[in-house]
């Protein structure tokens, strides 16, 4: 029965999402007011479709109604309550399904705060959304259908989700994601709505920003969540492999970081207007092309796997159409976007398009360090692997070369900034930073490298700018505490995510000079030492979980007078006959103890590896720091007082006309 | 010039430098960093370079894994129907190595024809071969009976081929 209302649903979601794409725009174009005020209806109705046949498809996990393909492939009667909900984004339907009812979501946010905005305006952003909506509903229904039935066979038993997936990383690391993912589709919207309105001032960039924004920090958290799932799930130790299915995040979310930056200066000072367009249609064809990596099956990934051709294929003519409709419509209004204001280099709009320029060109290394591999493969020119080193060879340089912008870029002034002074601050300002950079290697490391110093650093050099930036605010103030409370939310919201760049930055400095990582063979009651830490096999249990069996090994591990138990686990996934590795980790903010139990050997004695991870939950730390800035920056005064503001300027608009 | 033109002229200036200094990186890095896959036929026809990071794989023979219980050291052989490489590598292998499993290891080919592993990747997915394995097995009389199989699992099992791809 749930399939049938949720499949209904969606036929229905589709059915009024054409609807939402046609009208509005239609009656914007035409002046129709009737047609313009349907726009916020059918967003709600869209989003209420999508979500009845979402619950649905969780309701048929929930009854374990295997009469439903997809569920019987993804759901398991053994299976915990929580995994069943997360199971329904556990493979290709039901994640599509989520993607759009994510977009539901966000097309009712916009639908909601969107008062402000002026009719057409509001009614193509609206429309916009319906024609990607309806787009991906189109797709889903043609060869993705989540409710497909298994009658009259069905099974009594489903093939259970897959074990790696089987976390509470993996419950929230999609949906997160997606929210990202979809939430850039907002300002891909206005951006194309702007566009067909032909009024590119610099309103559509103000109410871009926050949304922009929004999505940023889901994709922060998302791509953090991925990678620390990564880490202590797949039980390699890593957290971060220049994968191609990271990757495919990774890309959008550089673009979007490009976007948030040249948005400020669009929307500040009226520049790089036409820069900033093609960055919002690149930021979500990316998250697109992302889709399509992950779905087509072409990638060769440690996370690769066979697939539907025909799905890949259908991706990627909907991301031409959307990108390419787009960007050809940029070329048609390209006269418009003439720069009015001039500006010198050294200011802040020299130094957002030098953030710009540094990110979007980390952005085409991934890509084509992505790319190059499946289009080698596709001209049959060989398979080729591209592998972390080449990320890594261009994107540190990158990254450091920007660290040292922003140590200066955000307390620049617009236009032009005078540079009296700024010799000998800089001097003092990269004497304490080498300085503190050297002590603070020092502290994590017992060690002086030049990498690792250089890096520490830059971070405090761009420390010194951010706590500069803070100081410009509050310096002509009688009552300097106050005044720093008083700051406005987009400055600490950019100083909170700056911060937050430099911990993830330092943490990965320190990760990936200063881990020791050994495999080492643990008997049972014969202790083995490793950088200083004993470690001792006591005891090997077999356990039972709800729907595996697994080894549990009983650790003591002895650190000078610190003594405690870790126990890492061999799982066996009984439906799927799946072994996965439970990792034990000992958590700390300093030297990490990682623990993943490798192989059982002849002797009955296992191979482990053991890992000292140093700063390593900097790096997810630093992610949190991000997403948390950029949500205070939504909150600034300015998003808020648009509304009172617009209507003002229509107040005005009528006496005038009056 | 005009001020305008000058710094029109300064920017084009900039983009060009910045791009070329862009192209030479990214050449640079790929020729050191790029690793070719090759299959052990064409390993044994001695067209793989010796000593250079490249990718192997195959199906992991039968019988073929020795561990040495003291370090941790392990050889084992893949093949793809006409010709073995023997693999050594220390550490620990991946939960799904097995015996019949496609696997794709990266190391460097020594001088006496054996590879020498840094690492080693089955996939988390029992139906699963690795792309380029299957592509060098395709074609190959003795192994069309298995590939056979393999599909043949594969058209039983789609979900559970497509599970990972949530994990982005």
């Amino acid at each position: 029965m749930s399939a049938d209302i949720g499949h209904f649903m969606l036929i229905l979601a589709m059915a009024v999402s054409f609807l939402l794409a046609v009208l509005p725009l239609t009656g914007s174009l035409i002046n129709h007011p009737a047609m313009m005020r349907m726009a916020k209806p059918l967003a709600y109705l869209t989003a209420a479709c999508l979500t009845i046949s979402f619950l649905a498809l969780v309701s048929g996990f929930l009854n374990n109604n295997f009469t439903i393909a997809y569920v019987a492939q993804n759901s398991n009667t053994q299976l915990p309550v929580g995994y069943r909900i997360a199971a329904t984004w556990g493979g290709h339907e039901g994640s599509l399904l989520l993607w759009v009812t994510i977009l539901g979501v966000w097309l009712s946010a916009v639908a909601f705060l969107s008062e402000q905005l002026p009719r057409d305006m509001r009614a193509r952003v609206l429309s916009v959304m319906g024609i990607i909506a309806f787009g991906f509903i189109l797709f889903i229904e043609i060869t993705s259908n989540p409710f497909e039935r298994l009658l009259p066979g069905f099974p009594v038993e489903g093939k259970d989700l897959n074990p790696l997936l089987q976390d509470f990383g993996l419950v929230i690391h999609p949906p997160m994601l997606y929210m990202g993912y979809v939430g850039l589709s907002v300002v891909f919207a206005f951006t194309v709505a702007a566009l067909i309105g032909g009024n590119m001032d610099t309103s559509w960039a103000k109410w871009s920003r926050p949304w922009t924004t929004a999505a940023w920090c889901f994709l922060t958290i998302g791509i953090a969540l991925g990678s620390w799932w990564a880490y202590y799930e797949l039980g390699w130790g890593g957290w971060w492999f220049w994968d191609p299915v990271e990757n495919a995040s990774f890309m959008p979310w550089l673009a979007g970081t490009a976007l948030i930056h040249s948005l400020a200066a669009t929307e500040k000072r009226g520049v790089f207007r036409l820069w900033t367009v093609l960055l919002s249609i690149t930021a979500f064809s990316l998250s697109l092309l992302g889709t399509f990596l992950v779905r087509s099956g072409v990638l060769t990934s440690v996370h690769a796997f066979a697939s539907d051709p025909s799905r890949g294929l259908f991706i990627l003519v909907l991301l031409t159409v959307i990108s390419g409709s787009a960007l050809l419509l940029t070329a048609l209004r390209a006269p418009m976007f003439r720069a009015t204001a001039s500006y010198k280099f050294f200011s802040r709009e020299g130094f957002l398009l030098l953030n710009n320029l540094l990110v979007c060109g980390a952005c085409v290394v991934v890509f084509i360090g992505t790319l190059f591999p499946l289009l080698t493969d596709v001209l049959d020119m060989g398979k080729f692997s591209v592998g972390p080193p080449y990320f890594n060879t261009l994107f540190v340089p990158l990254v450091l070369v920007l660290l040292l912008a922003l140590g200066i870029g955000p307390w620049l002034h617009w236009r032009e900034q005078k540079t009296n002074g700024l010799v000998r601050r800089s001097v003092v300002w990269a004497i304490t930073s080498i300085i503190l950079g050297a002590a603070t290697n020092w502290l994590v490391a017992g060690s002086l490298d030049a990498m690792v110093w250089l890096t520490f650093a830059l971070c405090y050099w761009v420390l010194c700018g951010e706590v500069y930036t803070l100081w410009l605010q509050v310096r002509n103030k009688q009552n300097k505490a106050q005044a720093l409370g008083k700051s406005p939310a987009w400055l600490v919201g950019m100083v909170v995510a700056h911060v937050g760049l430099l911990v993830s930055v330092a943490g990965v400095a320190a990760t990936s000079f200063y881990s020791i990582e050994k495999d080492a063979k643990l008997a049972l009651n014969t202790p083995i030492e490793v950088a200083g830490k004993t470690f001792e096999l006591q005891r090997l249990t077999d356990i039972t979980g709800p729907n595996y069996v697994a080894t549990r090994a009983l650790i003591q591990v002895t650190d000078g007078e610190k003594q405690f138990l870790i126990t890492p686990e061999k799982r066996l996934y009984i439906a799927q006959q799946m072994p996965m590795t439970e990792v034990a980790i000992r958590p700390s903010l300093n030297r990490e103890l990682y623990v993943a139990m490798g192989e059982v050997l002849d002797d009955g004695s296992w191979a482990m590896r053991i890992h000292i991870r140093p700063l390593i939950r900097w790096i997810w730390l630093g992610a949190i720091f991000m997403a948390l800035g950029g949500m205070i920056s939504i909150c600034d005064r300015r998003y808020r007082k648009v509304k009172s503001r617009a209507s003002a300027r229509s107040s005005i608009a009528g006496t005038a006309a009056a | 010039m005009t001020p305008t033109r000058k710094k029109r002229l300064s920017i084009v200036l900039l983009v060009l430098f910045a791009a070329s200094m862009a192209v030479a990186l990214v050449s640079y890095a790929f020729k050191e960093n790029i690793d070719v896959y090759f299959s052990p036929q064409s390993i044994a026809n001695g067209e793989a370079p010796l000593q250079r990071m490249i990718r192997v794989g195959g199906i992991v023979v039968d019988d073929s894994v020795s561990r040495d219980n003291d370090t941790l050291k392990v050889s084992f052989s893949v093949t793809d129907g006409e010709a073995d490489l023997k693999i050594h590598f220390q550490g620990i292998l991946p939960d799904l190595f097995r015996e019949g499993q496609g696997i794709v290891a990266r190391g460097q080919l020594q001088q006496d024809g054996s590879f020498t592993a840094d690492e080693v990747l089955a996939k988390h997915d029992e139906t699963y071969t690795p792309p380029e394995v299957s592509a060098s097995l395709a074609g190959n009389l003795k192994y069309d009976q298995e590939k056979a199989a393999l599909d043949a699992a594969e058209n039983t099992k789609p979900i559970a081929g497509g599970s990972l791809q949530t994990i982005e």
